[in-house]
């Protein structure tokens, strides 16, 4: 789960990478359960934690309580602290609890934080207790959203991968199938999955799936696509269960989403001519809807931020298909090996960065003076009030970007902060 | 262990976080680990301020625990300083730092930083966001204003002369209720000597001790502080929060006892339109409207008092989420002939709102929430608050304005008087009827959601009385349910007809 610099990958053709480490404006895994609780409709999400990590994921959410949120803190106290034998009593009473006022519930998740990690509270020995306790009615899974260990889209690959043990097993005389991993929006899944039938490719799944019964069955004729580009651990533990990564671009833009079909098509042999007699109408359909926000992007400077993993394949889409010039991309992390397609494509002249030292960082920034840049909500307003122009990044993991049909949706979301500032007399 | 849906306060670190956002010159090291820069966003993007908070994250990870966690802290202070050159600097541990018990202070100390360096102990696991605030403030009061032994006695000037303390970052309304507080003062003839924490540097701090009293605007946050320049300063504490007509004059009235000022014409002023607005006829439906107040002691206590005397409301519950002032709450509850509802536990105050049914709620954006899911009218009175509640127009709760405001934002999300009436007379009009909401405001309001009440001990209702009861107004509709209920009950009746619906009305009326 430590990110740790894998050589892996093509380090000899790729641009050099700046590593910083120093104070880190992003957020800790745990904030991913603001989408993955709508994503998995029948699973709760439990942090075992601070008052601090209730503060975070509300803060976050912006404490969106129009339906009562499927996640919950519990906070550690004093007593907690004193013994792990009753850390662990009251974790059960707390879950007794929640079960009994949510008899939905199916599937629970024990979320780690950094004061449960630190104090090493067991919660896989925790989940394990509990699902015994609480089979058959609500499994318990656990895994670690703290932030000693994870970087904000982390948590959704430390949630997943904890899931994958969960899969059953397909055996080798199985049909070959596809699965898409990462939590996509359920707009997104439909499309793909009507773009996959048109090609003849299938069965696919989608992981996480909707509901936690749905979780498809793997083997080693699963072959998989990558959706979100920080899901490193939960692809090398469907890799332990012999499914193969298609490596592809990520399906950003039309040439991102194009790549990663293709991916799939050719490993199901679909004929180059049926390929592109399906693909070409949404292909032409996500040029034609990028077309507009070109006019605004189209060599405009653009300065990325740490936040989600996703600014590579962002970089490599807005430079590629937008023409606009990145001047930094940083990276929470750099996970070369998902990334091995986007590397090759990052365009020469921009400075990748790995991790952080925000003060430094922002002082290139303010040098470079960039026309966009990409950031988190903490720096967003001080940045426009220096006269910068900002883009949310939250923005950009919690809307609907993949795909072809939301093409022109992502392009928007950057050329937004532009016609802003350009109707605005004030 | 606690469970936690959603929670009023944060961990004391963004307590101290407040203070140091709100003053100038101070510069906070924090020692934690990645993910808690959240905070920043609390005043970047809810309060909107424009600059980062003056804060430095040492953002330490797992591969550091084992090696030296303590090195990274200095080094983070020593680069904080060398770039922001602060006048002071505070440092202080989140919650997960506390465990691994680096001592902050004494690094700190080592590092003999050429300004002064205060080590805040801020318990993430016992206390919480305005314990941390108090005490924050208190340390650097402490610290800035001395007892100076042997001093001579400080000369009280031609003029009264008084501190303001207690408006941070992130307060609700803190930036209007100072600034409708100076003007009180100005036309009383009372100068301002230093504004604390908002807008203070250490050197003003410094300069606490040259004033005859204090002003204690938020005891959550400055109470500590004021009781401690009590003591060491002789400084007298002016207590009354000026929330509210009546508050205001006795917030005068307590100013003018001490400096011996004739307030005759400020009491009368004419900015204060509050009261006739509140008398005049077409305030008569605010009468007995029945009202849920929930939020931090002070606003709770103030908004209690001016729903029941300044606007004729039937406060009918009344509670805070700050235990540190619980006894001040439950006071005033007592008074209204209430029992306080104090608790941390969101699903309880929704709870007590489901139950009591009121037809307005005053609280803070958790409370909005349950009112909007229940469809009750709801005004936000106290932090924590979201972004809407941070208004660009000059919208104090203090002072003679402050009052004017309350009026305005509370009576709006009601039912207004004729049409309340055209409600009660014609029930089943299909376009204009009570689930509609407030004509007045957008469209919206679902049909609220009937309370999950089950009959008290086996009453049930007849179809007929059900039907009539969906007949009488929403707002009024839980307390008719549950008086009819009760009546039920102390008559030994097993089925609620039409006749005992009216039989209770009759009952209760007396």
């Amino acid at each position: 789960m430590t990110p740790t610099a894998t050589n892996a990958g093509c380090d000899s053709n790729a641009l050099p990478v700046l590593r910083e480490r120093g104070q880190r404006e992003v957020f800790c895994g745990l904030t991913g359960i603001v989408w993955l609780h709508r994503k998995i409709q029948d699973a709760f999400f439990l942090v075992v934690g601070s008052r601090t990590c209730a503060h975070l994921i509300q803060s976050a959410a912006g404490v969106m309580v129009f339906a009562e949120p499927r996640f919950a803190t519990a906070i550690m106290e004093e007593k907690d602290l004193a013994g792990l034998v009753d850390a662990n009593e009251e974790l059960d009473r707390v879950v007794d609890r929640l079960l009994e006022r949510r008899p939905d519930i199916k599937l629970l998740f024990l979320v780690g934080s950094c004061p449960s990690e630190v104090i090493k509270l067991d919660l896989s020995r925790a989940a394990q207790r509990l699902s015994a306790k609480h089979t058959p009615r609500t499994r318990v899974l656990n895994y670690s959203g703290s932030g000693i260990e994870t970087t904000f889209t982390q948590g959704e690959d430390a949630c997943l991968a904890a899931l994958v043990p969960e899969a059953p097993s397909a055996d080798g005389d199985a049909l070959p199938g596809l699965l898409i991993v990462g939590a996509l929006p359920d707009v997104v899944e439909d499309q793909f999955a009507r773009l996959f039938a048109e090609l003849g490719i299938g069965p696919v799944a989608f992981f996480p799936p909707r509901r936690s019964g749905e979780i498809p069955a793997i083997g080693p004729n699963t072959r998989m696509l990558i959706a979100q580009p920080f899901l490193g651990d939960t692809v090398r533990a469907l890799e332990a269960r012999g499914a193969q990564r298609l490596p592809a671009l990520f399906p950003f833009g039309a040439e991102g989403t194009t790549h990663w079909l293709k991916a799939a098509a050719d490993a199901w042999n679909v004929p180059e001519m049926d390929f592109r007699r399906v693909v070409a109408p949404h292909r032409e359909r996500a040029k034609r809807a990028l077309a507009r926000s070109k006019e605004t992007l189209d060599g405009k400077s653009i300065f990325f931020f740490p936040d989600s993993q996703l600014e590579p394949p962002l970089a490599r889409f807005l430079a590629e298909e937008l023409g606009m010039r990145p001047i930094e991309i940083g990276t929470p992390y750099l996970n070369r090996d998902l990334l091995s397609e986007e590397m090759k494509r990052l365009p020469e002249g921009a400075q990748l960065s790995e991790g952080q030292h925000v003060d430094k960082q922002l002082d290139r920034c303010r040098e470079a003076r960039p026309d966009l840049v990409v950031c988190g909500l903490g720096l967003a307003n001080p940045l426009e009030a220096e006269g910068l122009t900002t883009k949310w990044s939250i923005e950009l993991v919690f809307s609907p970007v993949h795909g072809f049909d939301q093409a022109g949706d992502l392009a928007a979301l950057f050329a937004r902060s532009f016609a802003r500032r350009s109707v605005l007399r004030v | 262990m606690q469970l936690t849906v959603w929670t009023y306060e944060g961990p004391p670190h963004v307590g101290a976080m407040r203070i140091a956002t709100a003053m100038k010159g101070l510069h906070f090291v924090l020692h934690a680990p990645q993910g808690d820069t959240y905070a920043d966003l609390l005043f970047t993007m809810i309060e909107r301020r424009s600059a980062r908070p003056p804060v430095t994250y040492t953002t330490f990870q797992a591969r550091d625990l084992g090696g030296d966690t303590a090195e990274l802290f200095k080094n983070a202070a020593r680069e904080a300083y060398e770039r922001f050159q602060p006048e002071a600097m505070i440092v202080g541990a989140s919650c997960t730092a506390e465990l691994i018990q680096d001592d902050p202070a004494g690094l700190a100390r080592a590092l003999k930083l050429p300004v002064p360096v205060i080590a805040l102990d801020l318990p993430s696991y016992q206390k919480k966001e305005n314990w941390g605030a108090a005490e924050t403030f208190y340390q650097l009061v402490r610290t800035f204003a001395p007892k100076v032994e042997g001093a001579p006695a400080r000369a009280p000037g031609p003029r009264p002369r008084c501190n303001i303390l207690g408006a941070t970052a992130l307060g609700f309304r803190h930036r209007d209720d100072v600034v409708e507080v100076k003007r009180l003062l100005a036309r009383l003839g009372v100068d301002v000597n230093v504004t604390a924490p908002l807008e203070a540097t250490p050197s003003d701090l410094a300069r606490l001790a040259d004033a005859d009293f204090n002003v204690v605007l938020y005891p959550e946050i400055a109470d500590v502080a004021a009781r401690w320049l009590e003591r060491t300063h002789g400084q007298k504490t002016v207590r009354t929060v000026p929330i509210g007509q009546n508050a205001t004059k006795d917030f005068i009235a307590e100013i003018a006892a001490i400096t011996g000022i004739d307030a005759t014409s400020v009491l009368q002023d004419a900015d204060a339109r509050m009261p006739w607005w509140s008398r005049s006829v077409d305030s008569n439906y605010l009468t007995g409207k029945r009202v849920f107040i929930f939020g931090d002691a002070t606003h709770a206590v103030a908004a209690a008092r001016v729903a029941s005397e300044e606007l004729g409301f039937e406060v009918v519950g009344l509670g805070t989420y700050s235990r540190e002032f619980a006894r001040d709450v439950r006071a005033a509850a007592e008074k209204l002939g209430l029992t306080a509802l104090i608790t941390e536990d969101y699903l309880e105050v929704e709870q007590a709102i489901s139950e009591l049914q009121p037809e307005l709620v005053l609280g803070t954006q958790m409370e909005r929430h349950i009112a909007k899911r229940l469809g009750i009218g709801c005004a936000v009175i106290s932090a924590p608050a979201h972004v809407q509640d941070y208004p660009a127009r000059f919208s104090p709760q203090m002072g003679f304005e402050g009052a004017n405001v309350l009026f305005d934002t509370w009576v709006h999300p009601l039912v207004m008087g004729l049409e309340e009436h055209l409600l009660a007379m014609f029930r089943e009009d299909f376009e204009f009827n009570d689930a509609a909401g407030p004509s007045h405001l957008a469209a919206h309001q679902a049909a609220p959601a009937q309370p999950a009440a089950p009959a008290a001990n086996d009453i049930t209702w007849s179809k007929e009385a059900e039907a009539e009861l969906t007949k009488i107004p929403f707002f009024v509709r839980g307390k008719a349910r549950r008086n009819a209920e009760r009546f039920a009950a102390e008559q030994g009746l097993a089925i609620i007809q039409i006749e005992t619906l009216y039989d209770a009305k009759s009952h209760y009326a007396r």
